[in-house]
C-alpha cells in the first residue's frame, strides 16, 4: 500500500532546488539517480497478518541501505504494495516493471501469487526474488531462470519436523490425519508429507482439503474425531493455522497436533496456552549469533516487538540484492543472475552461511524444528518457542535436507 | 454409526448458526427500522472483539463480554445520531456508500491503534474442552455461546412483541407516516435499535475473539456471511433470520462432512437456490418498505 515514489520525488525536488541555488550540480545528478525496486506482499486476506511483518522488514532494510549512502551512491526507491491475490499480483508486477521502471522485483508469501509473478518476471526478463513462498513446485517443475527462492521449501519443512517426530517415536506405525490448505502450497506440502509418511511406515487415514477463507473448523474437528488418528497434522497456511490451533484447544481433542508449516506471526496470534506440538521454522528471533542479535535489537527498538520470520526474510533479501548490485555494479538481469549462480555465500544470521543453488535457484540454508515453551518459562508473549537443533545436523551437508537433482524436476531454459 | 456423526454435525451446525445469528439479526433490525443496509456492521463486530480482548487483560473474560457490547452500543448511539440519521430518507445508495466508508475507516483505525498483526486471545481455562453426551461431543465454549444466543434471542423477541417500545418499533417499520401522525417521534426508537443491533454484533465479536483470529479485517470477513443469512431469511424478518442462520450452519456442516472442498461454497449455493424459489427470502414477504 505504501508508495514511496511521490514522497521521494518531493524530496528529490527539494534537494534539486536547494542544491542548484548553492550550485553543486554534481550532487544533484547523484541524488536524482535512483534504483527502483518493486516489492509485493499480501496485506489483505489469510496471509495479510504475516504480510504486515514482511513489510516492516523490507522498509527497515531500505532505510538502512539509504541511510548508509544507498547502493553505489544511489538511493533505493522502494515501491511496496499489497499483492492481494494471484491475478492482482501479476498485474501489479507487470505495471511495476513496465511503467514504474523497477529494475527487479521481490517479495510475496502466497505460492499461488508467487507463481504468477514468476511468469511476469520471465516474460520481461527481470529478476524476481520470491521471499516467502514455500511450494516445492516453484523451484521444481515451474522454475525459471529469472526467479530465485529465499524461504525453505515444503520438503525441508517436512524433513525438519519429521526428523524431530521420528526421535519421539511419533511416526513409525502411526495413523495420521492431515488438514491441508486447498491451493498450490497446501497440495504441494501434502505431496511432501505423503512421501515422508510412506518412507517412514506411517499411514495416512484421512485428509481434508480446506479452503483458504475458512474461519470455523468445528465440522473438520468432528471429522478428525471420527477418524480417531494417532497424530493430527496441520498443513494449513496463514490465518488458517491460527484459527485451527485456537479451535483445537477449544475442543480439547486428545490427539497430538503437529504441523509441517507455521510462521511465528501466526503462533503469536494464537493466545496463551493454545499451541503445542512440534513445528518447523526458518528463523526465530532468539537465534543466538551477533548478526541476528543486532537485527532483533534494532527492529524491536523501532517497532516495540521482535521481528517475525517474514520481517527477517525480506530484510536479508534486500540486503543480498544490495550486495549483488554493489559488487556487479549493475542492475542488469544477466549480471545479477550470474552473480547468484556463482553460489556466492551470504550471512543470513544463522550459524552457517547460505547460498542460492545454481541449478534451481533456491536458497540453501538451515531450518529448525521447534516445540512450545511452558507458560511459566516465557520471558514475554513473543518468547513462546523452544528451537530444536538446526537441521541438517552440524557437519552434515546443507543440501542433504533439500531435494536432489533427480528428485527436483527443475529444468531452466538457458 | 454414520447417522450418529451426521447428527453431531447437525447439532454443531445449529451452534454455528447461533454464532451467525448474533451478527445477522442486528443487521436485519437496522435495515427494517431505518431502511439502511449497514455495511459497517462488520466493523462493530471487529471493535467488539478488540475491545473485549483489551478488557479481558484487566478485568477478565466475564466482564469483557458484558462491557465490550455496552461500549460498542454507546458508539452505536453516536453512529445513529451523527451519521445514519441523515440518510433515512435519502437514496439508499448514499447510505451504502457512507456505511462502506465507515467500515474502511474503522478497519484503518484498528490498524493504527492495535497494529496490523493480529492480537492474541484465548479461552479461559475453565471453559476449554468438550462435553460428552453419550457419544456426542460438544465444545463447552460453544454450548455457552448457544445459551447466550438463546437468551438474547428471547430477549429481543420479547422486547419487540411484548413491550410498548416494540409496538412502536414494529408500527414504525410498517407505517412510519402513521406513527408520525399519531405524534410519536421515531428518532429515539431508531437510536435504540441501532444501539441494540451493533451491540449484538459486538457481543458476537467478544465471544468469537477467543476462538478465531483477531485481526483488522475480521469485520469484512463476517459481514459476507451475515448478508447471506439475512438474504436467505428475508430482509427484515425476525424468524427468517433465525431460520436462515440455523440452515446455513447445518448445510455447511453437512457439506463439509461429505464434500469438504465444497464447504464454503455450500452457503452461496443455498442462497442461490432459495432466491430462485423465493426471491424475497424464506420468510421475507412481510417487508414492504421499498416496494
Amino acid at each position: 500500500m505504501t508508495r514511496y515514489s511521490r514522497r521521494t520525488l518531493l524530496k528529490a525536488g527539494a534537494a534539486f532546488a536547494g542544491a542548484s541555488t548553492i550550485g553543486f550540480p554534481a550532487i544533484v545528478s547523484a541524488q536524482a539517480a535512483r534504483i527502483k525496486i518493486g516489492h509485493l506482499v499480501p496485506l489483505t486476506g489469510f496471509l495479510g497478518a504475516i504480510g504486515s511483518y514482511a513489510q516492516l522488514g523490507v522498509k527497515m532494510a531500505a532505510e538502512e541501505i539509504n541511510a548508509s549512502g544507498g547502493i553505489m551512491g544511489k538511493q533505493i526507491d522502494l515501491m511496496s504494495e499489497d499483492s492481494v491475490n494471484p491475478a492482482t499480483a501479476s498485474t501489479k508486477a507487470q505495471r511495476m516493471i513496465e511503467q514504474d521502471g523497477a529494475v527487479l522485483l521481490f517479495g510475496e508469501i502466497s505460492s499461488a501469487s508467487s507463481l504468477t509473478i514468476m511468469q511476469v518476471a520471465e516474460r520481461n526478463k527481470k529478476v524476481f526474488f520470491s521471499t516467502g513462498a514455500r511450494s516445492d513446485a516453484l523451484r521444481g517443475k515451474d522454475c525459471n531462470r529469472y526467479s530465485f527462492h529465499c524461504d525453505i521449501p515444503n520438503t525441508v519443512m517436512v524433513n525438519a519436523v519429521g526428523t524431530a517426530l521420528k526421535q519421539k517415536g511419533m511416526v513409525k506405525g502411526k495413523k495420521f490425519v492431515t488438514l491441508t490448505a486447498d491451493y498450490i502450497f497446501g497440495h504441494d506440502l501434502l505431496k511432501a508429507a505423503k512421501a515422508f509418511f510412506s518412507a517412514n511406515e506411517a499411514t495416512l487415514i484421512g485428509d481434508e482439503l480446506i479452503a483458504t477463507d475458512v474461519t470455523d473448523f468445528s465440522p473438520y474437528l468432528l471429522k478428525v474425531r471420527q477418524a480417531k488418528p494417532d497424530v493430527v497434522c496441520c498443513n494449513l497456511a496463514g490465518n488458517q493455522v491460527t484459527n485451527l490451533v485456537k479451535q483445537y484447544a477449544e475442543f480439547g481433542l486428545p490427539y497430538p497436533l503437529v504441523g509441517f508449516n507455521l510462521n511465528t506471526g501466526d503462533a503469536w496470534a494464537m493466545g496463551e496456552g493454545n499451541l503445542s506440538g512440534t513445528w518447523p521454522t526458518v528463523w526465530y528471533h532468539t537465534l543466538d549469533n551477533p548478526a541476528s542479535r543486532a537485527f532483533v535489537e534494532a527492529f524491536s527498538k523501532k517497532h516495540g516487538k521482535p521481528p517475525e520470520n517474514h520481517a527477517w526474510i525480506e530484510y536479508i533479501t534486500l540486503k543480498m540484492i544490495a550486495q549483488a548490485i554493489t559488487e556487479t555494479k549493475s542492475t542488469e538481469s544477466d549480471a545479477l543472475i550470474a552473480y547468484f549462480e556463482k553460489q556466492t555465500q551470504f550471512d543470513i544470521m544463522k550459524a552457517r552461511k547460505a547460498y542460492f543453488r545454481s541449478w534451481d535457484h533456491q536458497l540453501v540454508q538451515e531450518a529448525y524444528p521447534f516445540t512450545v515453551k511452558p507458560k511459566n518459562e516465557m520471558k514475554d508473549k513473543w518468547d513462546m518457542l523452544v528451537l530444536g537443533e538446526a537441521v541438517p545436523a552440524a557437519g552434515a551437508e546443507l543440501e542433504s535436507i533439500y531435494p536432489t537433482k533427480t528428485q527436483n524436476p527443475c529444468n531452466m531454459k538457458a | 454409526m454414520q447417522f450418529g456423526f451426521l447428527l453431531e454435525q447437525v447439532v454443531n451446525g445449529l451452534v454455528l448458526g447461533g454464532y451467525y445469528l448474533l451478527i445477522a439479526l442486528g443487521l436485519s433490525l437496522i435495515f427494517s427500522v431505518g431502511g439502511i443496509v449497514n455495511l459497517a456492521h462488520g466493523a462493530f463486530y471487529a471493535l467488539g472483539a478488540y475491545i473485549s480482548v483489551e478488557i479481558t487483560k484487566y478485568l477478565g473474560f466475564g466482564s469483557a463480554v458484558v462491557l465490550s457490547p455496552v461500549a460498542v452500543g454507546l458508539l452505536g448511539i453516536l453512529f445513529e445520531r451523527f451519521i445514519l440519521r441523515r440518510f433515512y430518507d435519502a437514496d439508499p445508495i448514499l447510505s451504502l456508500l457512507v456505511t462502506f466508508s465507515l467500515a474502511m475507516v474503522t478497519e484503518q483505525a484498528i490498524r493504527i491503534i492495535w497494529g496490523a498483526p493480529p492480537i492474541s486471545a484465548g479461552i479461559p481455562q475453565a471453559l476449554r474442552g468438550s462435553v460428552f453426551l453419550g457419544d456426542f461431543l460438544f465444545s463447552r465454549y460453544r454450548l455457552l455461546i448457544l445459551a447466550v444466543v438463546a437468551v438474547v434471542l428471547v430477549g429481543v423477541w420479547l422486547l419487540l412483541h411484548k413491550t410498548s417500545f416494540g409496538r412502536v418499533v414494529r408500527a414504525g417499520i410498517q407505517r412510519p407516516d402513521m406513527v408520525a401522525a399519531l405524534g410519536i417521534r421515531l428518532q429515539p426508537y431508531m437510536t435504540a435499535i441501532v444501539m441494540l443491533g451493533v451491540g449484538m454484533a459486538a457481543l458476537g465479536g467478544a465471544f468469537f475473539a477467543p476462538i478465531t483470529i483477531v485481526h483488522p479485517a475480521m469485520g469484512a470477513e463476517i459481514i459476507t456471511v451475515a448478508f447471506v443469512v439475512v438474504v436467505i431469511g428475508g430482509l427484515g424478518s425476525f424468524w427468517g433470520v433465525v431460520l436462515a442462520a440455523m440452515l446455513v450452519g447445518v448445510v455447511r456442516g453437512i457439506t463439509i462432512h461429505f464434500a469438504p472442498a465444497a464447504g464454503e461454497a455450500s452457503i452461496y449455493v443455498l442462497m442461490f437456490l432459495v432466491l430462485l424459489v423465493r426471491p424475497r427470502g424464506l420468510l421475507g414477504e412481510r417487508i414492504e418498505k421499498f416496494e
